[in-house]
């Protein structure tokens, strides 16, 4: 089984508008959606919401406001300036740490297990989706993303299906850190803006460090022509494959606004692109798919070769 | 007055309005608190300035005092130590530097050391908006901590005249270290399912610290969706401060770094309403 994992440094380039894409053309694949602060993938499959599990990462202190003797101790040894004599003044700079539970004179203080979200499982128009929401000002994002990766891989494996197509989280901390490690191809969707760009290299550099291939589909390329040349030309010089060049188009608006994927408005220009990406990808995967599956895909791709 | 600048989802705005902000206002600072993916300076290209290394505190283990006694991996809560036969491990990539070892290892085997985990720099703008100070951070790669580098930029602010806080994307713990102690909180969206989704992630966020906030609409191209973002925004009643058309040759210019002043007046007009909406919640 390959994992395919869709990430762009920066956000808004199109990572979700592609991996939608891909997701409609993927014969067999279980979908897994990484960006855990702000999952939108959801959106545009039509997902069906069937399990949803509760998350529960870290710690957070409980004071026992009758046993506290006001010493001041745990005011004095939290480093992080969340709590004063007792009391929690300041919940979201914890960082639970368990400093004050365990050096209170008193044992006034004790360390309960904390809920930081839930990972969800959904039908959608094209299969299986895991999914997760983190909850709002926690930190553990990274451990929910590991976990949306453990069930996914979990779940693939009981469907037995050759693929997995995750959208990842934008940045190059540990959202995505927790994404791309282990992973088998890195599909990185990039635009030719200075910030896109800028993006792209901390990506690659990050890829680069955790030994994971990265391929890269250029979005928007109309934007800038000369910033798509200088692009193609430093991808060219450090052998990162160009798998896509996809123009500037409305139609990705469009799809976003109607939640639907692209592949499934008129505009054949822009599918038989995202067609020729998805045939790179796969052919750098390596996947193999069952085959009576595959001629299913046949006739939907057929349809494609009849507008071109 | 300190404004930040989130949108919960990346690619809607954030720095193009936080930079149309600076433009409209001279003298204020942008603070580029999107430290793994730092935008600011392409467009701003500042001059050399200050380059200081913010380090994290992280355990060091004095081989000849340790007993083995595994105390230390006992009281991590994040285990970042973990013993094996007598030998103590250290990962430092899971350490919260709570120093909650240090207090608990009977013979006093455990110490600090200083782990570089990026920098933070300072210059001012030669292009978009001369003059224009900008205070940015680049997260070290590999390195997962942006938190600790977010409160150090912002510690190295003296309070004085206006702050644009340009934050990161999401609803975790480094967008929350880049908004808080911010007087007003601008939350740009786009008017799709993507952007109103995530504008309701964020705008959580801001409840919970209690931070004022408007919406600016980025890419606004008066559609259904448009209508929709300001259904919502009227019904958990925030104000709405601004509007920026859906423009090609705005993302055109964008993509080269360049940034049209078209639109300071919109800038202006939202300086203008964030004097007056200060106060409101």
């Amino acid at each position: 089984m390959k994992e395919l994992v869709i990430m762009s440094g920066k956000g808004g380039t199109g990572k979700t508008s592609i991996s939608a894409a891909l997701a409609y053309l993927a014969p067999e694949k279980v979908l897994a959606d990484c960006d855990v602060d702000a999952a939108n993938l959801h959106l545009m499959v039509g997902a069906r919401q069937r399990e949803s599990h509760g998350f529960v990462a870290g710690f957070e202190p409980e004071v026992n406001v009758t046993e506290c003797v006001k010493c001041g101790r745990c005011t004095a040894l939290c480093r992080f300036k969340a709590i004063d004599n007792g009391a929690i003044t300041s919940p979201f700079a914890c960082e639970g740490c368990g400093v004050c539970a365990f050096n209170c004179p008193a044992h006034a203080i004790s360390m309960r297990d904390k809920s930081a979200g839930r990972w969800l499982v959904s039908d959608t128009r094209f299969g299986t989706m895991v999914h997760a929401e983190l909850g709002l000002a926690v930190e553990n994002s990274g451990k929910l993303v590991s976990r949306v990766r453990l069930e996914t891989k979990k779940l693939a494996e009981k469907q037995k299906v050759p693929l997995i197509i995750t959208d990842g989280p934008p940045g190059i901390g540990c959202p995505a850190i927790a994404t791309v490690t282990g992973a088998d191809l890195v599909l990185a969707v990039v635009e030719p803006s200075l910030s896109a760009m800028h993006d792209l290299e901390r990506l690659r550099n990050l890829c680069g460090h955790f030994k994971v291939p990265i391929a890269v589909c250029i979005n928007k390329a109309t934007l800038s022509p000369a910033n798509t040349g200088a692009l193609k030309e430093s991808l060219a010089a450090n052998d990162v494959p160009v798998v896509g060049e996809i123009a500037y188009d409305s139609v990705f608006r469009t799809a976003v606004q109607t939640s639907r994927t692209v592949m499934e408005i008129d505009n054949i220009k822009v599918q038989e692109k995202i067609l020729e990406l998805w045939y790179n990808l796969s052919a750098l995967l390596g996947v193999t798919h069952n085959e009576s599956v595959v001629h299913k895909l046949d006739r939907k791709l057929k349809s494609f070769a009849g507008w071109v | 007055m300190i404004v930040s600048i989130a949108s919960g989802k990346g690619g809607t705005g954030k720095t193009t309005v936080a930079l149309l902000l600076a433009a409209a206002r001279p003298g204020a600072t942008v603070v580029d608190c999107d430290v793994e993916e730092p935008n600011c300076h392409l467009f701003l290209q500042p001059g050399r300035g200050e380059e200081r290394q913010v380090t994290v505190m992280r355990p060091s283990l004095n081989t000849e005092l340790c007993d083995g006694c595994g105390r230390c991996a006992e009281v991590c809560l994040f285990n970042a130590l973990a013993i094996t036969g007598k030998k103590v491990l250290l990962f430092d990539e899971l350490c919260h530097g709570c120093g909650g070892c240090i207090l608990a290892c009977p013979p006093k085997a455990v110490s600090e050391a200083a782990k570089p985990i990026g920098v933070v720099r300072a210059g001012a703008a030669t292009r978009n908006s001369a003059g224009t100070k900008l205070i940015d951070g680049l997260l070290d790669v590999g390195s997962p901590t942006a938190s600790p580098l977010i409160k150090a930029m912002k510690e190295t602010l003296a309070a004085q005249g206006d702050i644009i806080v340009d934050c990161p994307p999401g609803t975790a713990c480094s967008m929350v270290a880049a908004v808080a102690d911010s007087d007003f909180c601008l939350l740009v969206t786009e008017p799709t399912p993507f952007g109103l989704h995530d504008l309701g992630l964020a705008a959580g966020v801001i409840k919970l610290l209690g931070i004022p906030a408007g919406v600016v609409i980025n890419k606004s191209d008066g559609g259904a969706w448009d209508d929709a973002v300001a259904d919502w925004c009227a019904q958990e009643g925030i104000p709405i401060l601004g509007r920026i058309p859906h423009s090609e040759a705005f993302a055109h210019e964008y993509a080269e770094g360049r940034i049209s002043p078209e639109y300071l007046a919109d800038a202006r007009a939202i300086w203008g309403k964030l004097g007056r909406e200060g106060d409101c919640r």
